[in-house]
């Protein structure tokens, strides 16, 4: 066994379980009858896999689903290797353990598959050559004389055969060996396969529990009336017509607002509209989204920034160039807008231990958030998680858990804190708005001798360093942590690739290439937005390589080719998109093409336009994607899809503006989201490969939009260098 | 005290009357699968029946519900099957985070009951008030086609569909 310690509460064992399925945030009662206590272990190679003498497969998920699918295609992994039916397989959502930290438990980079595939196939090895050590001993011959299949250990030329469950407890004694034989991909039955989604069937039943459900008995409902300015306090309130408003609990602040609690939400809300508050507006007061802008400006003519990357002699070319090419190219703040909006419940106990019910991305930055806010120690937090409606990197900065837990504690009672979808807009960790200059140099045949790119930006990660404070690892001394805090914050300041990622390792052969970033930071919350870095800086590398092509009069498809040529992987996706979108062979279509690589992957697009009375409508986006194996082709497909609508609600609509130090934004009717009748049809193709699986829930939303932009031009000759996307300004 | 039909069955809520049907559903009666997504009638997340018609629950004040006929997602089996909608949308893998799906499926169901062949403009224009953050409106395009499929009577050549199949037919 490993140093893993089996918690009972971990593994829910039951028959209503029996049949496989998805158990995610099992609430307390449910999870008191499904326990017994007699419970024997069964076979359990690690934390992420037992089995049960009563034949139950059980799989800790330890990614969290929120829509990307990981409650399929994790399990999938280890059930091929088990030799197993994956649909037999348990999946329940893991609570924090330090097997599943690396080196936090958190869900994002697009890297669930790519960093379980090796462990999971290797854990589904291990059991199975387990159960067949047992069943070979049993039957005393040698191992190689029994085979796993399909959920037994068969005796090959007999009709005998033993089950996973009758053999667990005598492979649990089995040592677990290290190396366990893993299968040749050819001879994979389900990876590769499109299987049904797992949770395809609670999800359409209306079934599915998402955080927003949590109920439990004497649960309360709060909302909270917050300070719309950034980083701004409370002045004064007044609770006396909210306290007498129906089914209100109490009235009280938090963390500088007010909570209402009630014994409903609709009466939370009612009475929160009651609460006469007065606000002072903090350090952003007047700030506005024209003087970010001014500073932007300001600071790309005075600043030369810090140097990301700097090959060649820029100067020398631009010396001696025939023309120079330049561009500016802006990127706003966008909000994740995902449609759950955030919530969680809490409960703080007597003893002093405190459960979290919440639709999070990062059970272990919850667990330290809420340990942190209630000054307890980890060990007294349980973080279930619940189903999420859309993460899109927003729930991996979950500030809505410790607010539960305050709230819940003064209340004294199980409290579920929903924010308004107005809360959700306005209290953001917003896609960073950024500013770059562009600058090639080009010879007399057009031909592009430097690429010049200053990105004027914030950084994501200073912004973040005191939550990375209150996640630091428990032991380490409150002054180490400031102190080191403070010290990373000038280091990241200098050193923070979401700034620069997709635009430093821009991959084209040019010859001189000079990146730097400009810091600036108007003091606007920023997080992990859908691809992070590589959502604004593929806009900019590829809208202007693209303008270097026409410069050049090159088709940008074959431009791209030729300065590409060292790079197989683009080449190749590059290649099947314009292939499949028959580029240049569409009469009477506007097509931009892009390609872009991030988290291992690369993608390419092929978008085609049609423009009319300057509303520009997407009638098809083809792409082409390398990311590795494919686990599931179908949730491949999905995951680019969604990729692809996500990036053109950005390209055509997204922006948050500020205005007097706070977001003028509120719903979705001024941050509106893609509608079915703005969706173009979506291909999608995957370059054949061995490779190790690399991500896809990111990288097909950075090409969408430039390949969008580089359509309109051809559509309409204006090249549109601000997102949204906007004709006839 | 208000009462009305829900998905077959007489009920009845003790909240004052400008409470949305969304939140008795949700607070009062405990079903969920009716979502809140933005509180103004915008995104579809809460879309239910009222007397057959897809309304938005979190714009329905209860007053109005009184003797009348609601229908949420966890009233549409027929004879306790799945469906046809339900089932078109697991086959083509329509749900990824799933949130809007209650919502989507109700508007769904409401224009198969009104229009059994619906042409693609007719899809559009009944489904483009229900957002998708995951963006499965392809999906869902495809799925009501195939719902229509599924509904039609005794139509050969229509594959039958096995909730437990484990692979999808078509992964394009």
């Amino acid at each position: 066994m490993s140093e893993f310690k089996l918690n009972r509460r971990r593994f829910v064992a039951g028959s209503a379980i029996a049949a496989g399925g998805l158990i995610l945030g099992v609430y307390p009662s449910e999870r008191a009858a499904a326990t017994t206590p007699d419970a024997p272990q069964g076979l359990q190679p690690n934390a992420w896999l037992k089995i049960t003498p009563d034949d139950q497969v059980i799989f800790q998920l330890d990614k969290t689903e929120m829509g990307q699918g990981v409650s399929t295609s994790l399990p999938t992994i280890i059930a091929e290797e088990l030799e197993i039916d994956p649909r037999r397989i348990v999946v329940q959502a893991a609570l924090v353990d330090k097997t599943f930290q690396d080196p936090i438990q958190i869900t994002g980079g697009s890297a669930s598959v790519n960093a379980r595939w090796d462990v999971l196939r290797k854990t589904g090895a291990q059991a199975r050559e387990m159960l067949v050590a047992a069943a070979a001993a049993r039957w005393g011959v040698k191992p190689e004389q029994c085979r796993a299949e399909n959920g037994r250990v068969v005796r090959v030329g007999t009709d005998q055969s033993f089950s996973y469950g009758d053999l667990a407890n005598d492979a649990a004694k089995v040592p677990v060996p290290k190396e366990p034989r893993l299968k040749d991909p050819s001879q994979f039955e389900y990876i590769g396969k499109p299987l049904r989604r797992f949770d395809a069937v609670d999800k359409s039943t209306g079934s599915a529990k998402f955080g927003i459900d949590v109920d439990m008995p004497e649960l309360a409902v709060a909302v909270l009336v917050r300070n719309p300015y950034f980083g701004g306090s409370l002045e004064s309130f007044d609770v006396a017509a909210a306290k007498g408003s129906p089914g209100v609990v109490d009235v009280f602040e938090v963390n500088g607002n007010v909570a209402v609690v009630a014994d409903t939400y609709w009466h939370a809300l009612k009475a929160a509209k009651l609460v006469d508050v007065k606000w002072n507006k903090g350090p952003l007061a007047g700030l506005d989204s024209s003087q970010i802008r001014a500073k932007w400006v300001e600071l790309a003519k005075t600043e030369d920034g810090r140097s990301v990357r700097d090959d060649g002699d820029v100067a020398h070319a631009v010396k001696t160039a025939a023309s120079v090419q330049e561009a500016v190219y802006e990127i706003p703040y966008l909000a994740h807008a995902t449609m759950e909006p955030q919530n969680t419940t809490a409960v703080v106990r007597a003893d002093g231990t405190c459960e979290i019910w919440s639709p999070q991305q990062g059970p272990d930055v919850t667990q330290a958030l809420v340990a942190h806010a209630l000054g307890i120690s980890r060990d007294k937090v349980v973080v279930q998680t619940m189903l999420m409606g859309g993460g899109f990197g927003r729930r991996g900065i979950p500030d809505f858990a410790p607010e539960a837990a305050l709230v819940a504690r003064r209340a004294k009672r199980p409290v579920k804190v929903i924010w308004t979808r107005e809360d959700d807009m306005r209290h953001d960790f917003y896609r960073p708005a950024t500013y770059n200059v562009m600058r090639a140099a080009l010879n007399e045949k057009g031909e592009a001798q430097s690429w010049s790119h200053k990105i004027v930006a914030p950084s994501m990660f200073r912004g973040l360093l005191p939550m990375f404070g209150q996640i630091a690892p428990q032991w380490l001394p409150d002054w180490l942590v400031q102190g080191a805090t403070s010290v990373a914050g000038t280091f990241i300041k200098t050193r923070d690739q979401s700034t620069t990622e997709g635009a430093a390792d821009e991959p084209y052969a040019i010859p001189n290439v000079e990146v730097a970033h400009v810091f600036y930071d108007p003091g606007v919350p920023l997080g992990f937005w859908r691809s992070v870095g590589h959502s604004q800086n593929a806009f900019v590398v590829e809208s202007f390589i693209d303008e270097l092509a026409h410069a050049a009069g090159v088709d940008p498809y074959q431009y791209r080719r030729r300065l590409l040529a060292g790079h197989p992987r683009h080449l190749a996706v590059l290649d099947l998109a314009a292939e499949k979108a028959q580029w240049g062979h569409r009469p009477g279509t506007f097509q931009g093409i892009a390609v872009h690589e991030s988290f291992g992957s690369v993608v390419a697009e092929v978008a085609e336009v049609t423009v009319k009375d300057n509303v520009i409508k997407v009638d098809r986006v083809v792409c082409a994607v390398d990311c590795g194996i494919v686990v599931n082709p179908d949730q491949i497909a999905a995951q680019v899809e969604s990729a692809v609508v996500f990036g053109l609600t950005a390209a055509l609509k997204g922006r948050i503006t500020i205005k007097d130090g706070a977001v003028e934004q509120s719903n979705f009717h001024d941050y509106p989201l893609l509608r079915m009748n703005e969706t173009p049809a979506i291909e999608v193709y995957a370059v054949p490969s061995a490779a190790h699986p690399s991500g896809i829930g990111e990288p097909g939303t950075p090409p969408i939009a430039p390949a969008v932009a580089n359509a309109v031009f051809v559509a309409t000759g204006q090249r549109l260098r601000s997102l949204p996307l906007t004709l006839g300004v | 005290m208000v009462q009305f039909q829900l998905n077959g069955n007489a009920v009845s809520a003790d909240v004052e009357d400008d409470t949305p049907l969304l939140w008795v559903l949700r607070d009062s009666l405990k079903m969920t699968g009716t979502k809140f997504g933005c509180g103004m009638g915008l995104c579809g997340a809460c879309t239910v029946h009222l007397a057959g018609v897809p309304v938005r629950a979190c714009q329905t004040p209860l007053g109005t519900v009184a003797g009348k006929s609601v229908t949420t997602i966890e009233g549409i089996r027929v004879d306790g099957a799945l469906h046809p909608v339900q089932e078109a949308w697991i086959e083509y893998n329509v749900p990824q985070c799933g949130y809007c799906q209650s919502g989507q499926i109700m508007a769904a169901v409401a224009l198969l009951a009104h229009n059994p062949t619906p042409t693609d403009d007719d899809i559009e224009a009944a489904m483009s008030g229900n957002l998708c953050r995951c963006g499965t409106y392809n999906r869902i395009r495809k799925a009501i086609r195939r719902a229509v499929e599924l509904s039609a009577p005794d139509q050969t050549g229509v594959k039958q569909f096995d909730p437990n199949a484990l692979l999808v037919g078509d992964a394009s």
